[in-house]
């Protein structure tokens, strides 16, 4: 008890270098903490993208390349789906509600995506979170369109603004006959649909009509006579799928995956989704093990800290010997000081990564979508803090082996 | 009653750095005694006192202190008999400089449970010693170590060495940064609370001038013979 009286007080009378290596180590420890923080929101926002939907199915391809199309908008699908497999699907008893998804086009560098007003309802994220509509309302009109929360920021876009689609997905043709008017922004949600631009599946088919093989044709159709076209797509990109029964899905999957008209794949999008965060995952290995180099480096620092300070420091260790300290307990000595020192840092380190995450927190998921639940040390966690404390104090033990011999050699007379 | 320190046979050498090897035939120093060893430096009066402290054991003869032959103690308990049974004053830097001067003269309490017991209230006693030896409470209490000057830094030291009335007080130099008058005040001021907790006083100088205030003064030179060189 006195020794670790003595220790904090030998600390204090060290103010500067003692904080400052408290202060390095803290912020080493949040920095761990914080990656980690950071790997599993990132991890969950991920596998939160899309919920609530029981199948995705597409044109057959691999799982990862169709969940990346369809969900991410990344890439382009090889292949459609006919319209007649869509509707057959759709109309089994198993299937209590399908979407239809069409990608293709796009506008200035956002994806547009055809679908109907039920994607609104059926798309679900983060725990069953259904999407709102910051403004306005669902397009209604053939020629309406909604955009994502990064869309309307990026391109002040507002309920009421015209905007044209580009045939394609990098094209300087447009479909500049037939423009669109905003309906409605939705709330940020921190998934692809964020930079989305919708319309319905009628529009895509619309502003296509004239279109021949890449180009328009010279027979041009226009915004008007267009309306009182049939406007029936088709082909779809893809389609989310839910079941009546979840006992139910891997029967349905097997059915569209063996559907004998065309290859289709249907993949349960948790699933895939793991599939591919185990490819992104090696990143996540390579942020921790930095991070765990940044508290190595830390503890050095300290001991290294504690070295520097032994041969100052003799004279106190030959007066405590005459007093009557054993060397053992100067060797404790040591050992308490680099404990407390790890002890205050791990502290102040957990108080700085949850004073960081209040302060950013709002900020990070505003802006990057990237929800961090502020939630109790995990027991990993707290694992990971112990083993900072008793790092600290085992490298530790080899100055204070040191501050032991030399306690034996001096004895009560600083020797030189 | 055993002698305070008895010395029979005793020659110790230290290893590594210097040959420098000490012998003591015989050294006797009653209990209650005030004595006064004279010595240059160099004449093996730290290997001396490392010797009585236990801190270093003889290779061969006997060292003992109140009795009990030190070089037959293991390590730690030749350290808690000096935690218990003897008080250290050094010329300087006698002080922790990061706790309080009532703290440092508690700390050997801390460290010998026995010597502890011997008082009812610590904190009591301490400050009776500082006003004894002409300290004042606030300062002992409030002030800082670092702010305390040399000759209030020995005054505290004493004080440290007295409390729990060890039987043996052992001076090294303990006056030779004080000016010539604070150093006569500071012995006889040692001199008086010595003897109140009944306690054998050591002292070593190379100030001859000091000598006549001790009952009994030796030259170091009688006592040990010093060898040096190749051994």
């Amino acid at each position: 008890m006195i020794l670790l009286s003595l220790a904090y007080k030998s600390l204090l009378s060290r103010v500067v270098t003692f904080s400052l290596t408290v202060f390095a180590i803290a912020l080493s420890v949040a920095l761990f903490l914080g990656v980690e923080k950071v790997r599993t929101g990132a991890k969950a926002s991920f596998a939160n993208t899309i919920s609530g939907t029981d199948l995705i199915v597409g044109a057959r391809s691999g799982s990862v390349q169709l969940l990346l199309y369809s969900v991410f908008h990344v890439g382009s699908a090889t292949n459609n789906v006919t319209w007649q497999s869509y509707q057959d699907i759709a109309a089994r008893d198993d299937v209590e509600w399908s979407v239809p998804l069409s990608l293709g086009d796009s506008h200035r560098g956002f994806r547009v995506l055809g679908t109907t007003t039920a994607f609104f309802d059926r798309y679900r994220y983060r725990e069953g979170r259904g999407v709102e509509f910051a403004e306005g309302q669902p397009f209604t009109d053939l020629f309406d369109a909604v955009v994502g929360a990064d869309v309307a920021v990026e391109l002040s876009y507002q309920p009421g603004s015209e905007i044209v689609v580009a045939h394609g997905i990098a094209s300087f043709t447009e479909h500049d006959d037939k423009p669109f008017t905003v309906t409605g922004v939705l709330e940020k949600t921190g998934t692809p649909l964020d930079r989305t631009v919708f319309v319905s599946l009628e529009a895509i088919e619309a502003i296509h009509i004239d279109w021949q093989g890449g180009g328009r044709s010279q027979n041009t159709i226009s915004a008007q006579e267009v309306r009182e076209m049939e406007l029936t797509p088709k082909a779809i990109t893809a389609a989310l799928v839910g079941v009546t029964s979840r006992l139910r899905i891997f029967g349905l999957q097997r059915w569209v995956n063996e559907y004998p008209e065309e290859p289709l794949l249907a993949i349960l999008p948790g699933v895939a989704l793991s599939e591919l965060w185990s490819l992104i995952g090696v990143a996540e290995t390579a942020l921790i093990g930095v991070s765990a180099m940044v508290v190595i480096t830390a503890l050095l620092g300290m001991v290294a800290m504690i070295f520097s300070g032994l041969n100052e420091r003799r004279r106190e260790m030959a007066l405590l010997r005459a007093i009557g300290a054993r060397p053992w307990s100067i060797f404790l000595l040591l050992t308490a000081e680099a404990a407390l020192i790890s002890l205050l840092a791990v502290l102040l380190g957990v108080a700085l990564l949850y004073t960081g995450l209040f302060i950013a927190r709002g900020y990070i998921d505003a802006t990057f979508g990237l929800y961090l639940d502020i939630t109790w040390p995990t027991a990993r966690e707290y694992l990971v803090l112990v083993s900072v404390v008793i790092a600290g104090t085992t490298v530790s033990l080899v100055p204070a082996m040191r501050g032991y011999f030399i306690s034996l050699a001096d004895g009560m007379q600083m020797r030189s | 009653m055993s002698a305070a320190i008895d010395i029979k046979d005793a020659a110790f050498t230290w290893r590594g750095k210097a040959n420098f090897s000490l012998s003591i035939s015989r050294l006797e120093i009653p209990a209650g005694e005030r004595v006064f060893l004279l010595g240059e430096s160099g004449s093996g009066k730290s290997t001396l006192l490392s010797l009585i402290c236990g801190i270093n054991c003889p290779d061969r003869g006997s060292v003992s202190v109140d009795g009990v032959d030190l070089g037959q103690l293991p390590a730690s308990q030749r350290d808690r008999f000096r935690a218990e049974n003897i008080g250290v004053i050094f010329q300087m830097f006698n002080l922790l400089p990061y706790v309080s001067p009532l703290e440092n003269i508690l700390l050997p309490l801390a460290f010998s449970p026995p010597r502890r017991r011997r008082l009812s209230d610590p904190r009591k006693e301490a400050l009776r010693l500082t006003a004894a030896l002409g300290l004042s409470e606030a300062l002992v209490v409030q002030a800082d170590t670092t702010e305390l000057s040399i000759g209030q830094q020995q005054r505290v030291a004493a004080a440290r060495a007295l409390i729990g009335k060890p039987r043996l007080i052992v001076a090294d130099e303990p006056t030779s940064s004080l000016d010539a008058s604070a150093q006569k005040d500071f012995i006889s001021l040692l001199m008086t609370q010595t003897e109140q907790v009944g306690a054998t006083l050591v002292m070593v100088s190379h100030d001859s001038r000091l000598a006549s205030q001790f009952d009994r003064s030796l030259e170091l030179t009688d006592v040990a013979e010093i060898t040096r060189g190749a051994a």
